[in-house]
């Protein structure tokens, strides 16, 4: 039988204000723990929320970037269950009435096409602490310092079909909420988390099938992973006359599998009910229409003047929006020389963005600045330097060995450009091999590549490679 | 000077015919001598007390003192104190030594006011008798044998005693009104939202709000002005100014509206208690007033919408005490189930856990839609009543409880005589509207207390009303034989 | 209500109950609460608005700024048990 995978996520993005959704507590990543969490964090005696005013706006941002509807009441209601993170024995979530209501992302896939898909809704809600499983005589520590943390909850609709997909659709949500300036975007320390609701179906049918939950799933090749492992393990199961039961599975990255989670059922009785401690959110017109005055250039509209403006292609300019940062370096390089932006993309895509996975570090941490990778760019279009060269005082330059020009200077890498000189390492090259001079004379067309690289080798690779080409052809005749 | 009022207190002090400190030393003399009996405090707080009356004496000196300066105050142990336990009646917060200031705290010191220290309360403010205490049940000063009321039992029995001048209570069904009345004092709960709820430790969030408890309207209405205000720190309190109570007290009443619930004065009332009520309403008609019959058809309905309402809220707020981060955790938890099910065991009392269990059976799926979101629509009803009974008359006028005190015992072991105890306090919550309760008069020696509800924030019309009614009756100056000393 | 619904809450709401005796109470004063709460079945709230909050008001906002420092040494001076490297500490908790 042929089968249809049908998907729907849940991404948890970890909103960029500095104060916490209900409290004036920080929400920076990696103090002492519990030194950011206060009374109110804690769910103390007596203690209160009061509602964020720039988590309320970041969500609006949102909505109106994903086209959607932006409830004008919507209500903070309270999530109860037990877990040694959750202070207060209840979340602040919203469940009835989110504050943003359907809209819709559309996605390019690989192979170009775009795919629409809708997002149900997105919501506001507090972020649980940690529990620590170090060595603490036998007891789990907690850490309430994420506790508090306003997070936007961001769910699809289950219109997406692959684990290729999904992906996709994550990296797209990932660039706009970047792009948005309202989450940092960063996997490992949480700020971008994703559950997968996955199922299967016969092809052609259109009843939704009973689904499984992988949660917390932070990478998105581990998205893709867990997902086509999932997929397997159902079809598996369906066809060996098993049933998938409705469960939440957790992904073990080193193992590739999903396992179940100790059944949550009986504990998923979470008593949803008005936070009487909230009165229901409203955002007026007027509120709405500030923060659309305020919305950043989309990441799709960035595509679109990327193509038109720098000659890019869809797929460069695809790439190079994927994330602000990396759109802002690529502009920064173009804008402060007079390289190509083709060649600037090249290098962002190709041998910065190998290192920088090689280092496994983020853009903004590059020890390479864009200023500093538009000089040597520079050397290269003005002759200084070959692309070859390039590679090798990039590398130097990620080493923190000094700027394009010191490395250059400092290990002679400069290119010879002077006729006079390289007519000379041709003579001597000549010189060296006569036999091969004779058999190219003879007809032997294909030598001609050998002297080049001979050539080459006793300009220690400095010579411009034009003229060398040229000037060997007029001495070869 | 334990009879007099805060307006005498207050000038005496300014007159330097006492001192704060002589003051304070007095009323700890008396609750040393006498709370062994009355057991209205759960803890005293001496130096902190005497520290806080030496400051006093210095701005009563210097010439800054505010109306409260240097007058002791009683703390219901509901609102956190910094440094002080702040219990709640209860073991769970036993050890609770609060970390912070509530709002209201923080505004009676602000206006240079005494802390005795923390007056008895039922368990978590659940109980209608004070007996749900952890630290013992208090005695009404009018008769050891009986209850004073709950749950601001404590300071209840402490300002009816004069073992305080003046305290803060807190009201979710009558918890400030009814032992108002059974201890023959004045007791204002306020609108919701008038009185910031940061730090007073939650029972159900949605019909709380904190007040004063004093020996006559006058004296209540010098400390509503403290507490009453707008605080960021609490989402649903109101940002409107706070007039000056004190200043409207003598308005003339006449032309009054005063409105009388016909379903308040049917079967289950005491005779004898409905005669006290009528009685006040001649003295309110002598006073210019004109008495209205009014209908509040959907009251019987307020008892058991309340006890839905606020269990479902009292059990998802009870969820932090979970032995972790503060309050009482049991000795070695084999796991973490048993951690939890074991310190919540062990820290609540019997009726805490009937109404967290309540609450929760509420809440839970398939009973929502039936029991919860059906009370919240008959809530609406109930206020509906209000709002058209309101737009008629101004103050509504009724009895505050259906009997005089009980005996100590006498509803203990059945949880649903003691919830009918709150009949006519409880409706007045789940509306949101203000409400006093005033003494009006003694059956068998016991005080009678009258409730004069009014409209959204109009404090200032209920205390005028209450404060022309003791110009004209001695109820509130009566002290109980055994405390005159 | 029965004692194996009593049960059932008293473990959603995390409440131990130690003996048969207390099981029986709850069971019985629970049964009359609810007894209490059936009346309101029997009313007719078609078309009426649940009312959750007694005012009509909507949420205030609170700008976004740092008000609360660091004070876990006094807010950890309340914890029932010891806390590690300022860790709060539970039974392990069993990573599902």
């Amino acid at each position: 039988m042929e089968w249809e995978v049908v998907i729907g996520v849940e991404v948890h993005a970890q909103l960029a204000t500095k104060s916490k959704i209900f409290s004036g507590a920080p929400t920076a990543y990696g103090a002492a723990p519990n030194t950011q969490a206060c009374a109110i964090d804690l769910g103390m005696p007596g203690t209160l929320p009061a509602l964020n005013k720039a988590a309320v706006e970041m969500a609006i941002k949102f909505g109106l970037a994903i086209d959607a509807q932006i409830n004008h009441r919507s209500v903070f209601e309270r999530k109860n269950y037990f877990y040694p993170d959750l202070p207060k024995g209840y979340q602040i979530s919203q469940f009835q009435t989110p504050i943003v209501g359907k809209g819709f992302l559309d996605v390019t896939l690989d192979d170009g096409t775009v795919k629409r898909i809708g997002v149900t809704r997105a919501h506001l809600e507090e972020d649980a602490g940690k529990s620590l499983h170090g060595d603490f005589t036998g007891m789990s520590g907690i850490d309430l310092n994420r506790a508090g943390t306003p997070l936007l909850e961001i769910v699809s609709e289950p219109d997406l079909r692959s684990a290729k997909e999904t992906v996709a659709y994550l990296k797209t949500l990932h660039a706009l909420v970047t792009h948005l300036d309202i989450c940092d975007g960063n996997m490992q320390e949480g700020s971008f988390r994703c559950d997968a609701n996955v199922s299967v179906r016969p092809k052609g049918t259109e009843k939704f099938s009973t689904r499984v939950e992988i949660k917390n799933v932070n990478s998105f090749r581990f998205v893709e992973k867990a997902i086509n492992y999932e997929v397997e393990r159902q079809i598996n199961l369906i066809e060996s006359g098993g049933q998938v039961v409705q469960e939440t599975r957790l992904y073990n990255a080193d193992k590739n599998e999903t396992r179940s989670m100790r059944s949550k059922e009986e504990a998923n009785d979470y008593r949803y009910f008005p936070d009487p401690d909230l009165l229901p959110l409203a955002v007026s017109t007027e509120m709405i229409e500030a923060m659309r005055s305020t919305l950043p250039e989309l990441p799709h509209q960035k595509r679109e003047r990327f193509v038109e403006q720098y000659g890019l292609s869809e797929y460069d300019a695809h790439v190079l929006v994927s994330s602000r940062d990396l759109a802002h370096y690529f502009e920064s390089v173009v804008k402060q020389s007079e390289v190509s932006a083709k060649l600037a993309a090249n290098w962002i895509m190709g041998e910065l963005a190998a290192a920088l996975n090689k280092a496994n570090i983020e853009i903004r941490q590059s020890p390479v600045s864009a200023e500093a990778l538009s000089q040597l760019l520079q050397r290269i279009a003005d002759n200084t330097i070959s692309g070859k060269i390039a590679k090798t005082v990039f590398e130097a330059m990620w080493q923190g060995e000094g700027s394009a020009d010191d490395v250059i200077r400092e290990k002679g890498l400069k290119q010879v450009t002077d006729t006079g000189a390289i007519e000379k390492i041709i003579d001597e090259v000549l010189a060296a091999f006569p036999e091969q001079l004779a058999d190219y004379r003879s007809g032997k067309d294909k030598l001609f590549g050998f002297f080049v690289g001979q050539v080459m080798k006793a300009s220690k690779g400095q010579a411009n490679p034009q003229q060398l080409n040229d000037l060997l052809k007029q001495k070869l005749g | 000077m334990h009879t007099q009022s805060l307006t005498e207190l207050s000038s005496a002090l300014k007159n330097k015919e006492f001192s704060s400190k002589e003051l304070t030393q007095h009323y700890l003399a008396r609750i040393e001598k006498y709370d062994a009996v009355l057991n209205s405090f759960i803890t005293v707080t001496p130096e902190q007390a005497l520290a806080q009356a030496e400051r006093a004496d210095q701005l009563l000196a210097k010439g800054g003192a505010q109306p409260l300066t240097g007058i002791p105050i009683a703390q219901k142990d509901i609102f956190c104190t910094k440094g002080v336990r702040s219990s709640a009646g209860s073991r769970m917060l036993d050890n609770f030594v609060s970390p912070y200031d509530a709002t209201a705290v923080a505004k009676a010191e602000q206006a240079g006011m005494v802390m005795l220290g923390k007056t008895n309360m039922d368990d978590m403010a659940m109980g209608s008798s004070n007996e749900n205490s952890y630290y013992g049940c208090v005695k009404n000063p009018w008769d050891l044998a009986r209850v004073p009321g709950g749950s601001s039992g404590g300071s209840a029995a402490a300002v009816a005693a004069g073992l305080t001048p003046i305290a803060t209570g807190t009201d979710t069904g009558g918890s400030i009104r009814q032992p108002s009345a059974f201890c023959g004092i004045t007791g204002l709960k306020p609108t919701y939202g008038r009185v910031s709820r940061y730090g007073m430790i939650a029972f159900a969030s949605s019909l709380d709000q904190g007040g004063p408890m004093g020996r006559s309207a006058e004296d209540v209405a010098l400390l509503m002005k403290v507490m009453a205000g707008f605080d960021v720190m609490d989402s649903t309190s109101t940002d409107i100014p706070v007039p000056d109570y004190s200043a409207t007290l003598n308005d003339s009443l006449a032309g009054l509206k005063i409105g009388l619930p016909k379903e308040y004065f049917s079967e289950g009332l005491d005779p004898a208690i409905a005669a006290c009520i009528e009685a006040a309403a001649k003295e309110y008609e002598k006073l210019g007033a004109t008495l209205h019959e009014i209908s509040l058809p959907n009251s019987h309905l307020s008892v058991p919408a309340y006890y839905v309402i606020a269990p479902a809220e009292c059990s998802s707020n009870l969820s932090r005490y979970d032995g972790i981060r503060f309050g009482h955790r049991c000795e070695n938890p084999k796991d973490l189930l048993d951690l939890y099910t074991r310190s919540r065991a062990e820290g609540f009392g019997k009726e805490v856990k009937r109404r967290i269990m309540i609450g929760t059976y509420m809440l839970s799926s398939g009973y929502f839609d039936a029991y919860y979101l059906k009370a919240q629509k008959i809530r609406r009803l109930i206020a509906d009543d209000y709002r058209k009974a309101l737009a008629e008359v101004d103050v509504i006028l009724g009895p505050t409880a259906p009997s005089t005190a009980f005996k100590l015992g006498e509803k203990a072991s059945d949880p649903v005589s003691m919830y009918l105890s709150d009949i006519y306090t409880i409706a007045v919550n789940l509306a949101g509207l203000p409400a006093m309760s005033v003494p009006a008069g003694f059956v068998e020696q016991l005080p009678v207390g009258m409730q004069l509800t009014g409209n959204y924030f109009a404090e200032a019309k209920l205390l005028n009303a209450a404060h022309q009614y003791q110009q004209v009756t001695d109820w509130h100056k009566r002290v109980p034989e055994q405390f005159r000393e | 209500m029965s004692p194996e619904e009593v049960k059932k809450i008293a473990h959603l709401a995390r409440l131990a109950i130690l003996s048969e005796e207390e099981l029986a109470a709850y069971t019985r004063n629970l049964s009359d609460i609810m007894h209490l709460i059936e009346q309101l079945k029997a009313v007719d709230t078609t078309g009426v608005e649940p009312m959750p909050h007694p005012l009509d008001a909507t949420q205030r906002l609170r700008p976004d700024e740092i008000t609360e420092s660091d004070q876990h040494q006094l807010l950890q001076s309340v914890a029932p048990f010891a806390t590690v490297e300022s860790l709060y500490l539970v039974p392990q908790v069993i990573e599902e």
